[in-house]
């Protein structure tokens, strides 16, 4: 086995990893990222709707 | 959509965020002017002046590194920086290593304005800057590594939010490829060779003129597509599925594209085939970016009717998709045969930086700049301002790219005929002199761009001072910005 055999099997290994990934990705239910697909949003003061009741009683 | 758990975020050090957003304000101005300038020598060579320092030779790098490093290095720190501290809930690492990083950074530019000019270089196109100013930005960009990783380390989310993905594959690929393309031997202060030399030096600066583009220019800017877009339009990204499919996909095919600016070279056929396989391939987790962010719009694509910023965000991602269909086509061999070294290939970098990075800066920037004054997102001094930056900046673009087209094209068509005794039927001064109108006519869309920014750069100063604008109808017109979250200052 020379450097080439080494080469190519790092190849296929890099490629059976990224299959690996997109299949860890599909699987679950629709609802397996929605905490993280919400991380843009999690750390504003308060949530929208008792804001403006807030402001609304002061 | 809040967290209710998470009463009231941490003190955020938005002061490092807020020097960055000034300093990518002032040198896009700058960058933008020299670009104009260098456009109009190609009119009036007598612009070019009696003094070497003037020169379209020297002034030519001064362009590319202001705009790319100096203008899009600042965004990208500025924010990176926010964007980390905002997702994982915690301020930055080190304040010591954010100002180092600001005030390195900042010397950086200011070293290649003087040496650019002087004509220290080093001849590697986007690596131009000689072996001090390299050391210094290794240790800067190390510093920006370690501030920004060790701000992910003690995240109080569990999950890292996509955007820091992005962010991090493009600190940790320009950190390899700027140091593996500065591989040089110092022969006096501000003179150096490069060891590898040949074909191998050739593809060693491709490798990495392309991986800045794929990590710098297109995954730092998507890093900030995946914050800023969801955020301003007030809804989570279309597929987070998607996004992490883009992400691996993205990083894991660009490492192979760039030599196809080799083509027809002295490197191997292989190597030039396997390049434009990939590049054709690339097209698909480009355009899943693209429609990943413009779907994110779906069902709210009113908005694009009142809010200037979504505006900016969501045409940048239709140029970023025109530029990402345009770049495979261009590295078919057989397109490359006649598209290389025209002006198509100017046009198409401009598509990609003026449509795509330029106006996701821009509408970041928007939406980022009031925060930084303790204004909530997106309220600058005047809505109607950034409507009207925005039409310019579009016209503008739009006119650069069509002129540019028109002159590679014909460029191309008139440097490869031939007549029947196959002799070649034009000179090199013919397809110059039938090139002068494309260049007049790019000159006029760059300025369009350039008057784009200094409005945009007063925006931002009467933000700055706490101004409103009276009577702007665009704000009276929308009611939802009032009603944005105002994020607190740090």
């Amino acid at each position: 086995m020379d450097m080439n055999d080494l080469r190519a099997l790092s190849t296929v290994l890099m490629f059976l990893t990224f299959l690996g990934i997109i299949a860890w990705t599909l699987i679950g239910g629709r609802d397996r990222f929605r905490d993280a697909a919400n991380l843009p949003f999690a750390d504003d003061e308060l949530p929208e709707i008792e804001k403006t009741q807030q402001e609304k009683s002061s | 959509m809040a967290n209710p758990h998470i009463a009231k975020h941490p003190e955020y050090d938005y002061d490092t965020v807020r020097l960055f957003c000034i300093a990518t304000i002032i040198w896009g101005v700058v960058g933008m002017a020299v670009g104009v300038l260098i456009a109009a020598q190609m009119v009036w060579p007598v612009l070019n002046t009696p003094w070497e320092w003037f020169h379209f030779g020297r002034l030519r790098p001064l362009h590319t590194n202001a705009v790319i490093f100096a203008f899009g290095g600042s965004a990208l720190m500025a924010t990176s920086y926010y964007v980390v501290q905002r997702t994982c809930q915690v301020p930055l690492f080190s304040p010591f290593l954010s100002k180092f990083t600001f005030w390195g950074w900042q010397t950086v530019i200011v070293a290649a304005a003087i040496t650019l000019p002087l004509g220290l270089t080093t001849t590697h196109e986007y690596a131009e800057l000689e072996w001090p100013i390299d050391i210094l930005i290794a240790l800067v960009w190390i510093a920006y590594a370690v501030n920004f990783i060790g701000t992910i380390a003690k995240r109080k989310p569990n999950h890292i939010y996509v955007a820091n993905w992005f962010f991090m594959a493009f600190i940790l690929a320009v950190a390899i490829l700027h140091i593996f393309n500065s591989i040089q031997y110092p022969v006096s202060l501000w003179k150096s060779y490069y060891v590898p030399s040949g074909a191998i030096d050739a593809m060693i600066q491709w490798w990495y003129g392309h991986n800045a583009v794929g990590f710098y220019l297109t995954a730092g800017f998507l890093g900030m597509m995946y914050y800023f877009v969801p955020k301003q339009a007030e809804r989570p990204i279309y597929s987070y599925r998607l996004s992490i499919v883009h992400f691996w996909a993205l990083i894991a095919i660009y490492m192979w594209a760039g030599a196809h600016h080799l083509h027809y070279s002295a490197l191997p056929d292989w190597a030039q085939s396997l390049s434009m396989v990939f590049s054709l391939i690339l097209l698909f987790p480009s355009w899943g970016g693209m429609i990943n962010g413009i779907m994110t719009l779906s069902g709210a694509w009113d908005k694009l009717r009142t809010d200037p910023i979504l505006k900016f965000l969501v045409v940048s991602l239709s140029f970023y998709g025109l530029a990402t269909f345009e770049g495979p086509m261009l590295s078919i061999k057989t397109v490359n045969a006649m598209s290389h070294a025209t002006d198509w290939t100017v046009g198409h970098v401009h598509a990609g930086a003026l449509g795509w990075v330029a106006m996701i800066t821009f509408g970041a920037m928007y939406h980022l700049i009031p925060i930084m004054y303790g204004r909530k997102q997106g309220q600058m001094y005047s809505i109607a301002l950034i409507n009207l930056h925005f039409w310019l900046a579009t016209i503008g673009t739009v006119i650069y790219i069509a002129s540019m087209w028109v002159n590679g094209l014909m460029q191309g068509l008139m440097w490869r005929a031939v007549n029947e005794d196959g002799t070649l039927t034009y000179t090199f001064v013919e397809s110059l002199e039938a090139s002068m109108p494309g260049y007049i006519v790019r000159t006029f869309g760059g300025a369009l761009f350039l008057a784009g920014m200094l409005v945009m750069a007063w925006n931002v100063w009467c933000t700055s001072r706490g101004w409103w604008r009276e009577h702007d109808d665009a704000r009276a017109l929308d009611p939802t910005l009032d009603a944005v979250a105002a994020p607190a200052r740090g």
